[in-house]
């Protein structure tokens, strides 16, 4: 039975095996694109790094390296040859790099052209993870590099590549025993990933399994019942390849001990320095034979190394009993659909609990402070909970401030302006949600500060400012909203050219031209409305702004730009940190809860009747310190029952939304609360009515069910909605 | 997943054919396809949501989901009868939509044979796009119900509000 089961699942599991070949849901697929993207961003930060300080250090150079080589071959291994042909010429070229290191090199066109590559890698890579083919032709590309290979380094090689061997270090001998998770799955492949990285550090190895790919059936089931054995010669020192080791992906558990020498040599001792051939290093084709025929002879778990593991060093045997040394990196990488849901579950549990204690019986039924204190205890916990979710989500915006230090470098070069760009407060963390939603605009911003902001070098010369202009990029926090802001030292937006634009395009009025400053600068976030006279690859089409300001609304946020004339413009996003969970105030209108956001709320008050004021067609408003605003009763707005209501005996909320504010008309207020953000059905939008005004809905405490106000529909804000001036 | 559980999954659809949740809606007896049915639950606190149609009557948590619920009598344009404790939601899942129905009351689950089963008669044919079928069972017919046609045929709905 259980023998029939197996093969049962086994069957199922080749079937599935060959489905994910075919559907992009792939977990090993998707687990390549996450890796490489990391690493394409890696080396592009680094090459900016470099480029910035007009100089490749050796770290550099080896960590490009480092990341090339890995992209090559985890390419190769999915398939992808022309990525991994592009990534071995790169290879090649930082390994000639770090070879020969070669005193005059072209860095400009050194780091063109890794840039070059890496554009490259990144649209296969985004083809890939789009599901479509990836076909890019990278022989140019190739052709390229290796010209550059040719032509920019050859003069100084050739008397270097004797340096290295003189410095050789000591060699040491492990035996290393990895034992993947349970049910990781694929084991053969993750050991197979392994000794590929292994090829870097590693003066020599053999492992056992020696046949990782082509018995792949018996090779899984061996790793799983003994573990995967290595053998490694290298330069490392035991905590160095402990945690090289221990980086594995689905590493359980590792064992690594000394051995005194390579399996079938004599024991050399402690003095191993000068015995070690020569020839080892870096020469993979030779020591794979090596091995090959060592793997025949195959190891003997446990047997040989036992004896050593006495004579370790204390420092070693601490090492080992403490399985995880405190630099190893503890990073995981998680899918956001399981944060979301994690995430809903938590907002649910929070719920719950509120349920659970707010409920009388517990409080009253027996009286008895256990209870009590064990609700307060879990409220505690849940509360808790609660903000650690919510702190997973959050991510720096260093890659997204990075990938705009690539695009100001690449404007810099085509408009042949000279750039210094300064970032500040990358460290400051966003819901990822918000961050999808920001980085395409503050592209646009950055191009726009760029190629309008910036003037050229002989005008800057001429107002007496710095050559090379100037782009801050900032982020703060501020209470629960982040700023971003976007700030040239540019010539300032012209208020006359910007007013007459406008006013020619039908955006704005004649007559209505008083504006204030800020009102006249901004106008640029409408749409159509472009200040550059001529059209150019990057800006002055006029579109761009108004998509900047409506992604920036649709989070949420607002923008606002400010700026002085010939002395540069800032333009200056509010963005929530989150949109899940809000902060609320919790209104009722007849039977009805509505949430307002409590960051909308200026003032609530009940007013009085020589305050209230009626127009011939029934708008009725208030007056407040000498300021009237209209009233929205909710009764009206939302359930369609009489006008006639007292307001005298109710609540007005006031309500600002972009600089415009009215009156809510609510019956009372109820408490002030952090709720979790729901969607409204979608079916609602299947019916082709949109519930205008409303943003989703939230459970409260009791279980029943509250609609959250949209506060820039309702006061009519919206960018959609009003096509004059908003701010 | 194994085999074996493929197998109770292809037998449980069995299970499932031919077999019709009846319900009430004043003296007529509906009935819809069992498998379209998620659960039935009492009358719950309904939350209503501005501006749709009358004959959704608005959201209800569902153990922290939030579904819409459709009063089935306004949908058939029968007069608003108020809920008391006989009163049912039965929730139907249709290709991920989930959606609550106000019946007047749950009656059983009948096994119907499609042999039993006639088609609508022609001329009442402005009345019926509701409904996918009429079935017999012993002296009385139940009207069976098509699901997706309820929640998403609105066309028709239109043009009448226009006439």
């Amino acid at each position: 039975m259980s023998q029939k089961n197996y093969f049962g699942q086994l069957e199922l599991y080749r079937e599935r095996m060959i489905l994910c070949k075919m559907i992009d849901s792939d977990p090993i697929l998707e687990m390549y694109i996450f890796e490489s993207t990391q690493m394409i961003e890696q080396t592009e930060a680094v090459i900016l790094d470099c480029e910035t300080a007009n100089a490749f250090s050796s770290d550099s150079i080896n960590e490009i390296f480092r990341n090339m080589h890995t992209l090559k071959g985890s390419s190769a291994m999915m398939q992808y040859m022309h990525i991994a042909d592009t990534a071995h010429a790169v290879e090649d070229l930082f390994h000639l790099l770090r070879e020969r290191q070669p005193e005059a090199v072209d860095f400009n066109t050194l780091s063109d052209v890794v840039l070059q590559s890496v554009d490259f890698f990144k649209t296969e890579i985004g083809k890939i993870a789009s599901g479509e083919s990836a076909d890019g032709s990278a022989v140019s590309l190739i052709n390229q590099i290796q010209h550059f290979i040719t032509t920019g380094l050859q003069e100084s090689g050739g008397e270097s590549e004797t340096n290295i061997s003189s410095d050789i270090e000591p060699l040491y001998v492990y035996h290393a025993i990895i034992h993947f998770y349970k049910d990781c799955e694929m084991e053969n492949i993750r050991a197979f990933q392994l000794i590929h990285h292994l090829e870097e550090v590693a003066v020599r190895f053999f492992h056992d399994p020696a046949d990782l790919i082509d018995n792949a059936d018996s090779c899984i089931r061996d790793i799983k019942d003994r573990g995967f054995h290595l053998m490694v010669e290298s330069a490392l020192h035991y905590e160095q390849m402990h945690e090289f080791l221990m980086k594995t992906s689905y590493l359980d558990t590792l064992e690594l001990q000394f051995v005194e020498a390579w399996p079938g040599e004599e024991p050399k001792g402690e003095a191993i320095k000068a015995e070690v051939p020569e020839a080892a290093p870096r020469e993979p084709a030779s020591t794979r034979l090596e091995f090959n025929a060592l793997a025949a002879s195959s190891l003997d778990p446990g047997s040989s190394s036992n004896p050593e593991e006495a004579n370790m060093p204390s420092a070693v045997q601490k090492a080992l009993s403490n399985s995880k040394p405190s630099s190893h990196s503890p990073m995981i990488s998680v899918h956001v659909d399981k944060l979301d849901r994690l995430m809903d579950l938590v907002g649910e549990l929070v719920i719950a609990e509120a349920m659970v204690t707010s409920s009388d019986g517990i409080y009253n039924s027996n009286g008895d402070s256990h209870s009590f204190k064990a609700s307060s205890q879990l409220r505690k916990i849940t509360s808790e909970l609660q903000d650690t979710v919510m702190s997973i989500r959050m991510i720096p915006l260093t890659a997204t401030f990075h990938k705009m230090r690539r695009v100001s470098r690449d404007m810099s070069r085509k408009l042949n302006k000279a750039i210094e760009f300064v970032i500040v407060g990358e460290e400051t963390e966003i819901d990822k949600s918000v961050i999808d939603h920001i980085s395409d605009p503050l592209m646009h911003l950055v191009r726009n500060a760029i190629d309008h902001g910036i003037e050229s070098a002989d005008e800057r010369n001429a107002s007496g400012k710095a050559v090379s202009g100037t782009i801050t990029l900032e982020a703060r926090n501020i209470g629960s909203d982040v700023l971003v802001i976007v700030k040239d030292d540019g010539k300032g937006l012209n208020r006359d050219k910007i007013i007459a634009k406008a006013v020619s395009n039908g955006l704005l009025d004649a007559g209505q031209l008083e504006l204030s400053d800020r009102e006249a600068y901004n106008l640029i976030f409408q749409p159509g409305l472009s200040t550059q006279d001529q059209i150019t690859e990057f800006s002055g089409r006029g579109v761009g702004m108004d998509v900047v300001a409506s992604n920036i609304e649709q989070v949420g946020g607002i923008i606002y730009v400010d700026s002085v004339p010939g002395g540069g413009t800032t333009v200056t996003m509010k963005i929530p940190l989150t949109l899940a969970i809000i902060d609320g105030m919790n209104v009722r209108v007849g039977t009805t809860h509505y949430t307002l956001p409590t960051t909308s709320i200026k003032e609530s008050f009940r007013p009085l009747q020589q305050q209230l004021l009626s127009d011939p067609d029934g708008n009725k408003m208030v007056m407040v310190r000498g300021e009237i605003y209209s009233i929205v009763s909710l009764h009206e707005r939302f359930q369609g029952t009489a006008a006639d209501t007292d307001y005298t005996k109710g609540i007005l909320m006031m309500v600002e939304q972009d600089g415009k504010s009215l009156c809510l008309f609510v019956d009372e207020l109820i408490g002030q609360q952090q709720v979790v953000i729901k969607p409204l059905p979608a079916y609602f939008r299947k019916l082709n009515r949109s519930s205008s005004g409303l943003s989703g809905c939230t459970l409260l405490g009791d279980g029943s069910i509250s609609l959250i106000l949209n506060m820039a529909e309702l006061t009519g804000s919206s960018h959609k909605v009003s096509n004059n001036s908003s701010f | 997943m194994s085999q074996a559980s493929l197998n109770t999954l292809v037998l449980e659809e069995d299970e499932q054919k031919e077999k019709y949740l009846t319900f009430k809606l004043g003296n007529e007896s509906y009935g819809i396809e069992i498998r379209y049915v998620t659960e039935i639950i009492g009358i719950q606190t309904i939350t209503d949501v501005p501006e749709l149609p009358e004959y959704i009557r608005g959201i209800i948590n569902l153990r922290g989901k939030i579904i819409p619920v459709m009063d089935v009598r306004l949908r058939f344009k029968k007069p608003f009868r108020d809920y008391n404790d006989r009163t049912c939601i039965i929730v139907i899942a249709i290709e991920d939509t989930a959606i609550g129905l106000i019946v007047d009351s749950v009656s059983e689950v009948l096994s119907i044979p499609d042999s039993e089963i006639v088609q609508p008669p022609e001329y009442t044919k402005m009345t019926n796009r509701y409904i996918q079928g009429i079935g017999k069972t012993g002296e009385e017919v139940k009207l069976l119900l098509n699901c997706s046609k309820l929640l998403n045929d609105d066309e028709a709905e239109k043009l009448v509000t226009l006439i």
